[in-house]
Order: structure tokens, then sequence, then C-alpha cells
């Protein structure tokens, strides 16, 4: 690109400078947080009570004792478990929906489309609110089971036009061929439309997960037993009440801080871990989805 | 006529009926029937005796939220913080993606990107534990803070900092994810136009202001209004895993009052009647701002 050539030199250096110090301070604070909180979890809790200002590596005696009260307790092995279960269980269960939903909305000659399309983003707009909704998974029975964390966010409608408008992008040709050879309705989405579309399935796959990953309030209010609490939640009344995760006296008490940081790093790693390989995935579906008809 | 019409389309698509069963279903039960159980709020509900068995109070719960001292301070404290949100935390994103649009070295700048979006996936949960240690007694923000004479006490005890706190710590995990809807308004641009302004003698900064800006101003304007449009949304997750009953006066706001009535008070009713007023008022502003960003720039929502 010319247009490059043409700057003054002062300016544009300057301005070059400037930017690379903003990217790389952008870069610092995004990431620090994260970084601190791993090296807070490990250093010796008397002197990070102590210490004054950043920290570049952690205080020694290094001590890896909160992680060891965090997996020795049973809460977390079951939150663990819960959340993997929403994860997959949950994440699957949207997929399915999701593409019939999809499917039957990127169809062009169906009767009754228009009026399930109104139906289904009038949702969008309005909505009968938190106690409604409640009540609503109460009546049904689903509260204090696993059922209650994925069945009333079955079809995120945001995702569904996502997937939609990756369907409607296959080729008409092909469609209208493999009706020609006689496929159902079912072959044409499983075997012709789906394999074409493995991206955008992909790309809100990853929503799904992360958003079961993430999720703790509908544990918060749907679940009383704590064994079926999602690692988010367990997380959250520990980082709330850290004296809940038990200890001996003012052992445990100096230890508080340690615990906090460390959860936070348990429960975030997961998403941390994966993030970097699925990035490309991650940034696709925000142009597909928003401001296209 | 109709009826031939609805038989013959039965006959050919009645699987792709099938599919849509479930998909209508799950809006139904999830989304309508709530719509219905909205009555509630017009009766005084007692979970002992069903929806429909339960007295009807008219509008008394709305008179009651409206004359509430609580009526004025939620509207204050939900648009303090939608607004504040507007000022700092929209254009955020435009700038920053401005910026990033600058960063010539292709390699550089992918990593910035994928680094910037990291937080928009991490959880609510971890966001504010981080925030709360940060900015709670001891913690590094409050430590710098004492730099400039503030004492090492919890910042989130004082009411006047909740809204900067919510609105930064907002900025800092979604300034990144918010930049690709610019940055790929800013790749849309005609580098010809450039060239042209180039020869017309425009610097560097007066291609910014006469190209780029509008060449992405359709972009600013549609995003603009759509969040105009939730003005009186601010979600209840992020308030209730920050704030305490120290600083409600500033933090409580609409959606996490419903919460705390509805589902730690069980006054059923009448937090159904404030959610109902809400999303009425909600469905107005989000129709309005959506009509007037159709008009703008022909791009709505839909």
């Amino acid at each position: 690109m010319n247009r490059r050539k043409k700057l003054g030199f002062n300016g544009h250096t300057a301005f070059v400078i400037f930017n690379t110090i903003f990217m790389i301070f952008m870069i610092v604070i995004t990431l620090y947080p994260f970084y601190y909180s791993v090296i807070a979890s490990f250093s010796n809790p008397g002197k990070l009570m102590a210490h004054q200002g950043a920290l570049l590596l952690p205080l020694k005696p290094y001590t890896g004792e909160a992680y060891q009260v965090i997996f020795d307790h049973p809460l977390v092995l079951s939150g663990f478990k819960n959340s993997f279960i929403v994860l997959f269980l949950g994440t699957f269960l949207n997929l399915v929906a999701t593409s019939l939903g999809a499917y039957f909305l990127s169809l062009k000659n169906v009767l009754w489309k228009d009026v399930v399309a109104f139906m289904i983003i009038f949702t969008m707009y309005f909505g009968g609110g938190m106690i409604p909704v409640y009540l609503t998974v109460k009546q049904l029975g689903l509260t204090n089971t696993l059922w209650s964390l994925m069945i009333p966010g079955l079809i995120g409608t945001y995702n569904m036009i996502i997937l939609r408008t990756g369907f409607q992008a296959v080729p008409d040709s092909l469609k209208e061929a493999a009706i020609l050879d006689g496929a159902s309705h079912m072959q044409l989405l499983t075997q012709v439309i789906l394999p074409l579309c493995k991206a955008n399935l992909a790309v809100i796959m990853l929503y799904y997960a992360v958003g079961h990953w993430n999720a703790w309030f509908n544990a918060s209010i749907y679940i009383r037993d704590n064994t079926l609490f999602p690692i988010q939640y367990v997380a959250r009344n520990f980082m709330e009440s850290p004296d809940l995760m038990g200890g001996a006296g003012s052992e445990a008490a100096r230890y508080q801080e340690l615990l906090k940081y460390a959860l936070i790093i348990v429960v975030s790693s997961p998403i941390v871990i994966i993030y970097p390989f699925l990035q490309k995935y991650f940034a696709k579906g925000v142009m597909v989805g928003a401001l296209k008809g | 006529m109709f009826w031939t019409k609805v038989k013959r389309d039965f006959k050919r698509n009645w699987t792709a009926y099938v599919f849509a069963i479930p998909v209508i279903a799950y809006y139904l039960i999830f989304c309508y029937k709530p719509m219905v159980g909205v009555v509630i709020a017009f009766k005084d509900f007692r979970p002992a005796i069903g929806i429909w068995e339960s007295e009807w109070v008219g509008l008394q719960h709305f008179k009651d939220y409206i004359s509430s001292f609580y009526f004025w301070r939620l509207i204050k404290n939900t648009l303090r913080i939608s607004i504040t949100n507007l000022i700092v935390g929209f254009p955020a994103p435009i700038i920053f993606a401005l910026l990033v649009n600058e960063v010539r070295n292709n390699k550089f700048k992918k990593t910035i990107q994928t680094i910037s979006y990291l937080p928009h996936f991490v959880s609510m949960v971890v966001i504010c534990g981080l925030v709360k240690l940060f900015v709670g007694q001891g913690g590094l923000i409050t430590q710098f803070f004492t730099l400039f004479g503030r004492p090492d006490s919890p910042m989130l005890a004082d009411p006047n900092l909740f809204v900067p706190i919510h609105v930064l710590s907002g900025v800092w995990a979604s300034i990144g994810w918010g930049s690709i809807l610019y940055l790929s308004a800013l790749s849309g641009i005609n580098e010809e136009l450039y060239e042209a302004a180039e020869i017309d003698g425009a610097n560097r900064w007066k291609q910014t202001i006469h190209v780029t800006l509008p060449g992405i101003s359709t972009t600013i304007i549609t995003k603009l209004l759509l969040d105009a449009g939730h003005m009186l949304s601010v979600g209840y997750e992020k308030i209730i895993l920050l704030y305490n009953e120290k600083i409600y006066e500033t933090a409580d706001v609409i959606s996490s009052f419903t919460y705390r009535r509805g589902l730690l008070d069980f006054q059923w009713s009448f937090s159904t009647a404030v959610g109902l007023f809400n999303s009425v008022i909600n469905f107005i502003l989000i129709i309005v701002f959506n009509k007037i960003s159709k008009k703008v720039s022909e791009v709505g929502l839909w």
C-alpha cells in the first residue's frame, strides 16, 4: 500500500511508536490479571498480604496448598462432573434442536414458515420475565435437576439465525438435485446441508459450549442440592465466602486470598487453554448473524 | 381454496413440520407460556392455590411499584449505568478497531486481536471475581489509588465507585470482541478512496476523518441506536456478582431488584409486575430505536 509513503515522516513515525506502545499496553492489561492470579495463587499467603504493588513472580516460599484444598473438596469434584455433563449433553441437545429449527427456517416453499419465524423473532424483543419463566421451569418439575440447566436455554435464537444463514447459503441447485434423487428432509439436512455447514455448526457449538461452561445463574435459582451445582456456581459461592471450603481455623483464613485466585485459575483454565486453538471459529459468528437480514 | 393449499403443503412438507415440532414446543413452553404467566402481575399469586385461583388485584402492584421509593432510584441507577456505558463503553471498541486497523505487521495484528477477544469467553464469575479481588482491600487497583491519597479500603463499598467499576471492567472485558464488528466494516472500505484522498493531498489524519470514519459511520450509528434501545435493560448477572447491601443506592438496577424481590423474597406478583413494566418499556424502546436505525441506515437488526 502506497498511502503510507507520502506521510510526513515525523508525524507518521510518532504515530507508529504510539500505536505500538498502546497495543502492547492492551496486551499487558488484558493478560496481566490472569497472570497475576496464577502467581498469587502459588505465593506465600502471609507475604502476599503484606506485598505492595504489582508482582512478576510468585512470592517465596511457593505453595500449592490452595490447589490441594480446592481439589480435595467434594463440591469441586462434583461441580466439574456436573459442568461436564451439562457441557456435553447440553451442547448436543442445543445443536440438534437448533439445526432442526434452522433447517425449517431456511426452507423456501413451506406455508407456515413466516408465522413460525415471526413467533421466534418476537421472543427476541419481548419475554415474560424472570419469575414466570422460573415458575414454568418449576411446574415442569425440572428444578433441582441438571435438566434445568439444559432445557430452558435449549435454543439460542441468535445462534439459530447464524445457522439458518449458513443453511441458506448452500446452493439451491444442490438441494434440488438431492430432492430429485428422492432425498427426504432428514437426508437433505444430515447428508447434504450439515456436512457443508460444518464451519457454521462449529461456531454455534462453541458459543453454546462456552455458554454452558460459564453459566452459574440458572443453577443459583433452580438447584438446591449442592452436589448438583456446576463448577462456576461452586466457585462463586466459595469466592463469596471462602470459609465454606473448610480447613483448620486461622490456617485456612490465611489461605483465603490464595484460594480465590486459585479458584479463578481452576475455573477459567479450560477456556484459556482451548481458546488459542479454536479462536478462529470464535470470531467467525459475529458477522454471520448480525446486521444481515 | 385455502384448505387445499394447506393440505398440499402438509403432504409435501410434513417431515419438515415434524422437525419444527420440538422447536415450536420449546418456544411455546419457555417463551410464550411465561408471557401468559405474567397475569400474576395483576393477581395476588399464591403458589399453593395456583395462578388461576389466585385473587385479581388489578394494577395494585404497578401502583405500589411506581409510588415506592425504589421506582426512581432503580430507573436512575439503570440509566446511569447504561448512559455511562454509551459514553465510555461504546466508543472504546471503535477507537480500538481504528488503531488495530493501523497496525501493519499482520502477525502482531492477529496476536492483538486474539488476545483482546479472550476476556469475552471467560465467565462472569471469574471476571467479577477478578474485579472484586483487584478493587478489594489490599487489591492491586486499590493499592494503586492509595498513591493518590485514597485509603486502602474496598472500593466496592463506596457507592460512588460502583458505576465506574461496572463500566470500566465491562470495557476491559469486551473492547476486543466489540471491535470485530468495526474491523470488518473497515476492511470493506474501498482502497481507491484512500488513493483519491491522497492525490488530493490528504494526510493520514485527514484520511481518517474523511474516508475511514464515513466508511464505518453506518455501522457506528446502527450499533449506537440498537444499544440505545437496550437502555433500560442492564443485565442482572454482573450486578448480582458485584454489588452488596452497602451500595444498593447506586448499584441496584431494575433487573437485580426483580431478582431479589421475586426469587429471594418470594414476592412473586410484585416482582413480575416490576419486570413486566420494564419489559413493556424495553419493547417500545427497542422498536422505536430499530425503526430510527432502519430509517437512518436502511439496516436494522432485521
